[in-house]
Order: structure tokens, then sequence, then C-alpha cells
């Protein structure tokens, strides 16, 4: 038995709607890189699910691929979060406007 | 030997480099005393090679060189090619000669210069400029050395540049000659447009190929070039204030070399001269109009060496003439017979002026014959000669001009005649006033101050004159041994014929066929009259009086007063549009350009930094519509595409 496709991407849709959401409406540093995860997973879920459908190994390949660079970002911008928070008392995306124009 | 043609232009380049590198060290004497021995080695292999030219059989006698090809580009294929043919070689022979002798009168009269070494360097320069223009095998290889002649004469002119009437003087032979020098590159341009070549022997050889009106227009453009360089009407003020120079400088470069490098330059060309008579008329009345003005205002000239100017601008129109009338043989045998003499006679102006520290007013002179006795001797046969008193070399010269000018243009020959009564009566003016009469150098009260202050090595003008070293005296000899006697070329049939030297160039003779001997012997008495009777004239009228203001009128001492008309003409128009420029112009236009454009970036910047809010949350709307806009238009295209 086979789950239609539609489903594992509307699933992924939806998930990347709320990522993309809450990038854009929460003010918390954390929450907005949580975001950003969450959308990078809709993602590759999107990407299995097209590689299964088309029986082409190129969607998984890059499913790794973005799981690399998603750690890698990981690393950096969690570094970036817990310096913010040594800085500051709350992690306020909207105080950190200094390269105002 | 002939393989050797490279060494003549390379000994002085090479002395040219020794001066640049140790010109300092070596000092004086010693930087003159090497500068003179490679112009020495220069003539030497000029001699050589004249030798081994000789022994090329008669019709042929040339020799080309091809060096190395300087600018292959398509059909533009330039070779620095040298050309020896006798013409070049008559050119190469007075050149390095006459250049050998001032550079050893030089050592004397530089003496105790403060930029001594920097006078041989320039003088090295230029000797190897002027060589380069006269063995070039094509017109491109000619005009370096026409530039470098050129340049050398800016800064030689310009050499005690800290007097304020030297500089400008460079400045005012500069920009003479970079108005004939326009000519001369147009001329090259519309060559290379009709014949793909500048090599001459191809142009020559091409000719039947080229429209004559597009001829008469080379030769024309070709004119204003040497218009430039060879001080011809209208471009002649710049020789006279080119005297501002070391009088060496203006025996070599302003009377026996350069500027009779239009004259060669012409003779070069004879063959377009031949396919258009225009332009041969042309040539013949410039020269007649420039050899009569000059010569009347070398009537009332009161500095030495300005009336030897103007009295070389004369001859130069002499040679114009001729080539006009088509007796380019006469032409080269008065440019070398004018060679000696007036190189004779401006060493011995510096001579005097040396003598008399820095003095140069002929109303300050007198009775220098006592004084300074060889000056005198060897001054007095380059009167003679220029003054055209047979048997001295400028009355063959000259009636030889005259003569050709007479079967060719009547009309110019009485220009010609009138020119030649008023040279013999303006150079027995100068020699009385200078060598004869009372002595006035110490005089206080005629005292007539001169534009220049000349004081390079003054030691107090009131001591008496003395006669230069040895070193001046001997180049004096030589030049007027040579200067007398040069008259032999004109024989026909001698080994020293110049007109069977130079035939298989030109095609012609030194005498016109045209003309019966009965004529020529009239000419010549005529000629010979003329001369006598206005030197008689001349020293009758001033080896007595020293003021005759009625001979001296202002018009002709102030030089038709043609400074003034182009100042009026180009000077105070040039002046105001440049005033112009500097305030209308550069304030409104040019910087009105600059600041509106900064203006314009400041102004759209301004607007453009509202949108760096420094929000994360906009920056993120921003990436996600324009997301949403490229999707969208992707999905459009794919429904209606």
């Amino acid at each position: 038995m086979s789950i239609n496709p539609a489903w594992y991407l509307s699933l992924s849709i939806v998930l990347f709607a709320i990522g993309a959401l809450g990038v854009l409406v929460r003010r918390n540093v954390l929450i907005m890189f949580m975001c950003v995860e969450l959308m990078l997973n809709a993602s590759n879920l999107a990407f299995v699910t097209f590689a299964r459908t088309l029986h082409d190994i190129g969607g998984q390949v890059l499913v790794f691929f973005v799981l690399v660079v998603a750690a890698a970002e990981v690393v950096v911008g969690l570094g970036i979060v817990v310096a913010i928070f040594r800085r500051r008392a709350n992690a306020d995306a909207d105080d950190l406007h200094l390269m105002k124009g | 030997m002939l393989h050797l043609t490279y060494l003549i232009i390379l000994l002085p380049l090479v002395g040219f480099g020794v001066q640049l590198v140790a010109g300092r060290r070596l000092g004086d004497p010693a930087a003159g005393v090497v500068a003179t021995g490679f112009i020495g080695a220069s003539f030497l292999v000029s001699i050589g090679v004249y030798l081994a030219l000789l022994q090329v059989n008669a019709p042929v006698r040339t020799y080309s060189q091809d060096l190395w090809t300087w600018i292959p580009v398509d059909q533009l294929q330039v070779h620095a090619g040298l050309f020896v043919d006798p013409l070049s070689m008559t050119m190469v022979l007075f050149i390095t000669g006459i250049s050998t002798l001032i550079h050893l009168y030089s050592i004397g009269y530089m003496k105790g210069d403060k930029d001594y070494p920097k006078f041989f360097l320039y003088m090295n320069l230029f000797v190897a400029s002027m060589l380069i223009l006269v063995l070039g095998s094509n017109l491109l290889v000619t005009f370096v050395g026409w530039e470098g002649v050129g340049t050398c004469s800016y800064w030689l002119v310009s050499f005690w540049f800290t007097r304020d009437s030297a500089a400008s003087a460079g400045k005012k032979a500069f920009v003479y000659n970079r108005i004939g020098d326009v000519g001369f590159l147009l001329a090259i341009f519309l060559v290379f447009i009709n014949v793909h070549s500048l090599e001459y022997s191809t142009i020559f050889a091409n000719l039947d190929k080229i429209s004559s009106g597009t001829i008469t227009a080379i030769c024309l453009l070709l004119l204003v070039g040497v218009m430039g360089k060879s001080a011809q009407i209208p471009l002649f003020p710049w020789l006279a204030d080119a005297m501002e120079g070391p009088t060496p400088v203006s025996a070599l470069i302003h009377a026996a070399t350069m500027v009779t490098a239009g004259v060669y330059l012409l003779c070069r060309i004879n063959p377009l001269l031949h396919a258009s008579p225009t332009a041969a008329l042309t040539i013949a009345i410039v020269g007649a109009a420039t050899a009569f003005m000059a010569a009347t205002i070398a009537c009332a000239q009161q500095d030495i060496k300005k009336v030897l100017a103007y009295s070389t601008v004369s001859q130069l129109g002499y040679m114009f003439l001729a080539i006009g009338c088509g007796a380019y043989t006469a032409a080269i045998f008065l440019m070398v017979a004018h060679a000696f003499f007036k190189g004779l006679l401006f060493l011995g102006a510096g001579s005097v002026i040396h003598g008399l520290h820095d003095e140069q007013d002929l109303k300050r002179m007198g009775n220098l014959r006592a004084y300074m006795p060889i000056t005198f001797i060897t001054f007095a046969i380059g009167w003679l000669c220029i003054a055209a008193v047979p048997p001295f070399s400028g009355f063959w010269a000259k009636g030889d001009v005259l003569d050709n000018t007479w079967a060719a243009h009547p009309a110019l020959w009485v220009v010609g005649i009138i020119t030649a009564a008023m040279t013999a009566y303006y150079m027995s003016r100068l020699t009385g006033l200078a060598f004869f009469g009372k002595d006035r150098w110490a005089d206080d009260d005629n005292h007539v101050e001169l534009d220049a202050a000349h004081a390079h090595h003054g030691d107090g003008a009131t001591s008496e004159p003395h006669e230069s070293p040895w070193i001046m005296t001997v180049p004096l000899w030589i030049l007027a041994f040579f200067a007398a006697i040069a008259g032999v070329m004109a024989l026909s049939g001698s080994r020293f014929s110049l007109a069977s030297w130079v035939d298989p160039v030109f095609g012609t003779n030194l005498f016109n066929p045209e003309l019966s001997s009965a004529a020529m012997w009239t000419l010549a008495i005529v000629d010979g009259t003329v001369a006598v009777v206005f030197v008689c004239i001349g020293v009758v009228l001033w080896t007595k009086r020293s003021e005759r203001p009625g001979l001296e009128v202002a018009f002709l001492r102030r030089s038709w007063y043609i400074n003034e008309l182009y100042d009026t003409l180009f000077g105070r128009p040039s002046t105001r549009f440049a005033a112009f420029c500097a305030d209308v112009i550069d304030p409104k236009v040019i910087d009105g350009a600059v600041n509106g454009i900064a203006g314009a970036f400041r102004g759209s910047g301004s607007l453009l930094r509202r949108t760096q809010t420094g929000y994360v949350r906009n920056y993120v709307l921003g990436i996600t519509l324009g997301t949403v806009l490229v999707l969208g238009f992707m999905l459009t295209r794919m429904w209606w595409g």
C-alpha cells in the first residue's frame, strides 16, 4: 500500500508556510532560527517525495546536502544567538537594528 | 664602408648617452672634448661612406640600409631605413663637418657655464636627430628626426631659461614649429592614403597613381611644414627670437643645419614638385617674399645676432626661390655655401660677444678690428661671401639662384636682385658698426638697453675687448677657408663639381640650359656690380657714423610689426578665449557636470536608504514577496505561455 504523494507535498507546504510565517512575525531570534530550520526540512520532505515519485536518486542526494548545510548553519547561527544572549537580556530581533541605513 | 652608414647616426647618439650618464662627472672641459670627439668620429665615418659611395658607378650611386621593421601593421610597413644618395651624403658631410667645428668652438665659448655638460648633451642629441632627418629612407623616419631637431632647438634656445626672454623664445620656436608640423603630418597621411607606403622610392615610383590635384595638396601641406622649420612667411618670427640661445646654437641650428631641413625636404621630394607647377610657383613666391621682407628688417636691427637671424631667413628665402624655379642644385649649393659663411658669421659674432663680455648691441661696438684681428679677418671673409662679392662663394651660389630665377620667373628675379643689394648693404652696415669707426663699447651716453640682460658669464662690462682663445679661432679659420673657396663647387667639370655629383638625384644642372652664355655673363656682371656698389654704400654710410635714424625706421626695427599683428590676430583672441574657458566654461559647464552627477547620486542614495530599516522581518518580507513574485511569474508562464 502506498500513500498518495500529494499528502506529503501538502504537509511540506504547510510546514514551509508555518516556518515562513514564523520568521516573519516572531521577534525572538531563537524562534526565528527554529522556523528557518522548519522551512529547510519542509523542502527536504518535498525533495524526498519527488525522489520517490520520479524514481530519481538526485532528490535524496540533495537532501543530504541540505542537511549538511543546515548543520553548519546551526553551528554558526546558535553561536551568534548565544553571543546575543550574553550581551543583552533578551534576543529580540527588532532591537538589533544597528545596520539601519 | 657603406654598411657602416648607421654609425654616422649612432656615434652622436652614443655621445648623447655618455653625456647623459657621465656628463656631470666629466665636467668642464672634458665633457665638451668627449662630445666633440664623438661628432668628429661621425664626420670621419661620413668621409669613409662618401669615398665608398664614389666607388659606386655614376648613375646609381645610392645605398639603402634597412635596419629593422619599425611599424609592421597590415598595409603600414614602416622600416627604420637609411638612404644614402648624393643629396643626403652632401647634407651629412656638411652637417657633421660644421657640427664638429662648432662643438670645438663651444668648448671655449661655453667655458664656465654652470650647465656646461648639459649644453653638449643637447648638442649631441641635436646632431643625431639632424642625421636621422637627412638619412631617413621614408617620410616617417624623416619626421622623427624633424621632431628631434625641433625639440633640441627648444631646449637650446631656452638654455638660459632663468631669463624670461629665453624661456618664452623657446616656447615661441616650439609653437611655430608645431603649426608647421600639422602640415607635415597631414601630408604624410595623404601620401599613405594614396600610395600605401611612406618610402621615398615607392612614392616616386607610384607618382602616376596619384591625381595631380592630390600631388599639389601634398606639396602645399609639406610647404606648411617646411615654412615652420625653415622660417618662411608667415611662420618666420620665431627665428629672430631664437637668438636668445647661446651663439654656437644660433650658428649650428639656426643658420647652418636645422633651418635648412625644410630646403632638404623639398629637394628630397623633387619628383612631386616636378609634377605640380602650382606648388612650385607657390614655393618660389613664398621664398622671394620672405627673402625680401627679412632683408628689409635686417637693415634696421641693432642686435648683432638679430641682423644675422633675419639674414638667415632671407637666405633661406633664396633657397626656396631656387627650389620653386626647379633649380634644386642651386638651392643645395647655396645651402652648403650658406652653412659655411653663416656659420662663420655667427661664430664671429659669438667671438665678438665673448670678447665684449656679452654685449650684443651693435651701437656699443666699433673699432673692434684693432682689438680682435683674427675675428675681424675671418668675419670680413664671411661678410664678403654673403654680400656676394666675387670671387667668394656667395657670389657663385647666389648668382646661380638668380640665373635660374631669371630663366623661370623674371619678375621674381627683380625681387631677388633687390634683396641681394640689401644683403650687401646690411652686412656692410653690421661690419662697419662692429669693426670700424670709434670705440663705443665704453660710452654710456648712447647705450640703448636691449631686451635681455645678457649676463651668463660677464665679469664687468667696461674692461677692454680681447681676442678669443685659439679653440674658438681655429674653427673660424677653417670655416673662413671653406666659405671663401666653396665657389669651386660651381665649376662644371671639376672634381668638386656639385652639379655632376647631385645630378642623379635631380636630373638638372646647376645652370639653366635655356640661358645663353651671353645672358649668363650679363647676369653675373649685374650681380657682381650690385654687390660691390652696395657694399661700398654700406661701408661709406656706417663706418664713420653709428646713428642714422632716417635709415632705421621703426617699421623695420619692429620687423613690420609682424609680432604685434600676430598678437592682435591670434594671441589676444586666444587669451580671451582662454579667459572665457577659465571664467565661464570651467565653473559652469565642467564643474556643473561634475557636481550635478555627484548631487544626483546623493539624492537617489538618501531616497534608497529608507528601505534599509535594520529590522530583519522587513528584509524577510522582501525576500518572501520577491519569491512569490518570481514563482507567480513562472506559474503564469506555465499556464498561458
